[in-house]
């Protein structure tokens, strides 16, 4: 049996063609595309395609809004550490419970500097309340910082609305959509978003490589300051190859964007309805009216994510988790916990993420297995009653264990 | 499996799953003793939701003879949860409630082959509700004097909880301090932010402010509970740590051999199917773990091959 791997929200597989587009950039295209020899012209001509193909993708008016990174996060980084230094007086930030640690721990750290961190709360679904948004939006705020597409319950964001309301007070607004970039179809010029982050390797590129976008006019502070790469707005060698094969990926993922939302949606959708309707006591977290194409989160209750994933990988299935006891931590995920899941449920979350490479076959192999994964485990919780095969009545005053 | 399948594998693995021993994983995969013991006369229940683990255990003992004639477990949890569970009811059978109390929870590690230092907290599960259920059979009330929370020294798998209390109870002030007392820090060193951090924090609340500075205040008054040892004891106890692991790697088709130690740095030999093979460093990281743990100091493993060159 061939591996089934469902976890494209952690990373995809390199496309073929994005490797062959950057193979040459490892041997005999090899030139600094900084020199002025002719061993340069190649790279540099190549750099400057792959920054065309990302302005297409996602709707830059200028291929000079394409920054070059060395990941999402590098990127998140660079654009709240820069709004921040740009502005010394304003000296607080807006952002969501649910944003990638890439945001979160950053915001953390800033909050032990003496700025103030609004982190917007959702609902049970996970979204947003509007009202309560426009309310914080004042001129001490520096930044607002919005995830286009959540990665665990794949909600989105309305982050183009929400940076009209910034724009209108002012306020500089900044999202992380390594998740959503080649998803979701998006057309920048016409928003008001100042600055967005991808990441290559969400996107069938290599490990890596990410953009900083940042909207011309928009008052910027370079996170490292050295040569004139980028304009000197990041200093630091290309990293040619990857470079060339993001522009790859980018250009193909925008002929596959409407694949991504029909084929790959249509997997999606047949494989939680599969599971909703064969597992008891399972239901999906999230927004289902309004998320990303590819991505499913379920939770399975009574049982943890971690023994469910050992189960799976056992089956040659990969997805991933939000039980804490994947990331070392004890709780579970904070995305979870913002979305005030039950505890009995948010340990047993699994995220199934599929890409243009899954087929329906991987589907049905996964629905053969995972009744049988959550019954066997079920066997062995002490919410879940053997006899009956239910959980226990009033299951948390049944077991209740003599420390919490 | 952990030494040396197809790179296939390694790709989908989820990466926790590759500090599971083969018994870890034997455990969880073929649980021994689930589900509730008929008629049990022990209970102990411990745990705690948010942490996502919580385990049931279930006793029968012989009035007479206090003897544990069958023992069940139902565990809500992640693998290594299930798999110390899983074991603790098969060492625990045929023991008197008097030999099973003086089950401790390396006790239960060890016979996994070890744990992860993320998921040391399971096997200390084990023993809590070894002692819950046993109190439950004696009449008493079991309590529990027990908080966990997030790990931050992972070389030497001590959480929070524990550095706050060790800074409160001996007034402690620098990061060297919390080495000395708890261990925590005295490795690899990435946790000394946390640590500092904690530090921070507590001594704001005691009325003082964090000096990074400072020379370590407290001395170390205990003696170690060991006289130090020689160089030949200690590489006497190295080579047995590795000893105990070599049947593991045997069974791999590998083997591992103690070359040379130097300082801290400890230079074996891989054989076999460990030698070259992608895993090879996955292995070394492992034993390093583990001979850490052992000998209670930072050591480093590295591959023979590299002797002269690491010399230079």
């Amino acid at each position: 049996m061939t591996d089934i791997y469902l976890d494209n929200n952690a990373t995809t597989k390199v496309d073929p063609l994005a490797i062959n587009a950057m193979m040459p950039f490892f041997s005999e295209q090899y030139g600094n595309p900084s020199s002025i020899h002719k061993f340069a012209d190649g790279v540099a001509k190549a750099i400057k395609t792959a920054r065309k193909q990302v302005q297409d993708l996602i709707g830059a008016e200028h291929d000079s809004e394409i920054i070059f990174t060395s990941c999402g996060t590098e990127s998140d980084s660079t654009a709240i550490l820069s709004a921040l230094k740009a502005q010394p007086n304003r000296k607080e930030i807006i952002t969501t419970a649910v944003e990638h640690p890439a945001i979160l721990n950053l915001c953390e750290y800033l909050e032990k500097d003496g700025y103030t961190i609004h982190r917007m709360p959702v609902d049970k679904v996970g979204r947003l309340n509007l009202e309560a948004y426009k309310n914080m939006l004042s001129d001490q705020v520096a930044i607002v910082s919005v995830m286009w597409a959540n990665n665990e319950t794949g909600n989105i964001f309305p982050v183009e609305q929400m940076a009209e309301m910034a724009h209108e007070a002012g306020i500089m607004f900044h999202t992380d959509a390594v998740q959503a970039v080649g998803k979701i179809a998006m057309n920048l010029k016409q928003t008001k978003i100042d600055m967005l982050s991808l990441s290559g390797h969400k996107l069938h590129a290599p490990k890596g490589i990410g953009v900083l976008y940042l909207r011309r006019g928009t008052r910027y502070r370079p996170l490292l300051r050295g040569g004139h790469q980028e304009r000197g707005r990041r200093a630091g060698t290309e990293n040619t190859a990857s470079i060339v094969a993001l522009g790859k990926a980018c250009e193909l993922a925008q002929e596959h964007i409407e694949y991504e939302n029909t084929q790959v949606k249509a997997l999606r959708d047949r494989l939680e309805r599969g599971i909703i309707e064969q597992v008891p006591h399972s239901f999906i977290t999230g927004d289902i009216n309004n998320r990303l194409p590819n991505t499913t989160d379920i939770a399975f209750e009574y049982i943890e994510g971690e023994a469910i994933l050992m189960l799976l990988n056992k089956a040659g299935i990969a997805a991933s988790s939000g039980s804490a006891c994947t990331s070392g931590s004890l709780e579970p995920s904070h995305v979870m916990r913002a979305m005030d899941i039950p505890y009995t449920a948010a340990h047993g979350t699994i995220r199934f993420s599929f890409s243009r490479f899954n087929k329906m076959s991987e589907v049905d192999e996964v629905l053969k297995v995972m009744p049988q994964i959550a019954a066997t485990l079920r066997k062995l919780s002490p919410y879940w009653d053997s006899l009956t095969n239910e959980p226990v009545a009033d299951p948390e005053k049944a077991f209740a264990p003599t420390y919490a | 499996m952990i030494f040396g399948e197809g790179i296939e594998q390694t790709i989908i693995e989820d990466l926790k799953m590759w500090d599971y021993s083969e018994k870890v994983k034997d455990h969880f995969f073929n649980p021994k003793n689930a589900g509730a013991v008929e008629n049990a006369n022990a209970i102990g229940e411990v745990g705690s939701i948010s942490c996502g683990d919580a385990l049931r255990l279930t006793l029968r003992v012989n009035d007479d003879s206090e003897i544990i004639e069958e023992a069940g477990f139902q565990t809500f949890g992640c693998g290594s949860a299930i798999a110390s569970s899983s074991v603790l009811t098969e060492i625990i059978k045929g023991m008197t409630v008097d030999e099973a109390l003086t089950v401790s929870n390396q006790d239960i590690a060890a016979e996994l082959d070890g744990l992860p230092p993320e998921k040391m907290h399971c096997s200390v599960m084990g023993r809590e509700a070894l002692q819950a259920a046993i109190a439950n059979f004696r009449g008493e009330v079991w309590k529990d004097d027990h908080e966990e929370g997030a790990l931050i020294c992972k070389c030497f798998a001590i959480d929070e909880p524990m550095i706050e209390e060790m800074i409160w109870a001996n007034k402690l002030g620098t990061v060297e301090d919390v080495t000395n007392f708890t261990k925590a820090g005295g490795g690899c060193a990435a946790c000394h932010e946390d640590i500092e951090g904690i530090l921070e924090r507590v001594l704001k609340e005691r009325g003082e402010s964090f000096d990074p500075s400072a020379e370590a205040t407290v001395k170390v008054t205990e003696e170690p509970k060991k006289a130090p040892l020689t160089n030949l004891q200690r590489i006497k106890r190295i080579e047995m740590v590795l000893e105990a692991l070599r049947p593991q790697l045997m069974a791999d088709g590998g083997d591992v051999e103690l070359v040379e130690v130097e300082g801290n740095t400890v230079y074996v030999n891989m054989t076999g199917a460990c030698s070259g093979c992608q895993m090879a460093a996955m292995t070394i990281a492992g034993i390093q773990q583990r001979l850490m743990e052992e000998m209670g100091e930072f050591l480093k493993v590295v591959p023979a091959s590299q002797m002269a060159t690491a010399g230079a």
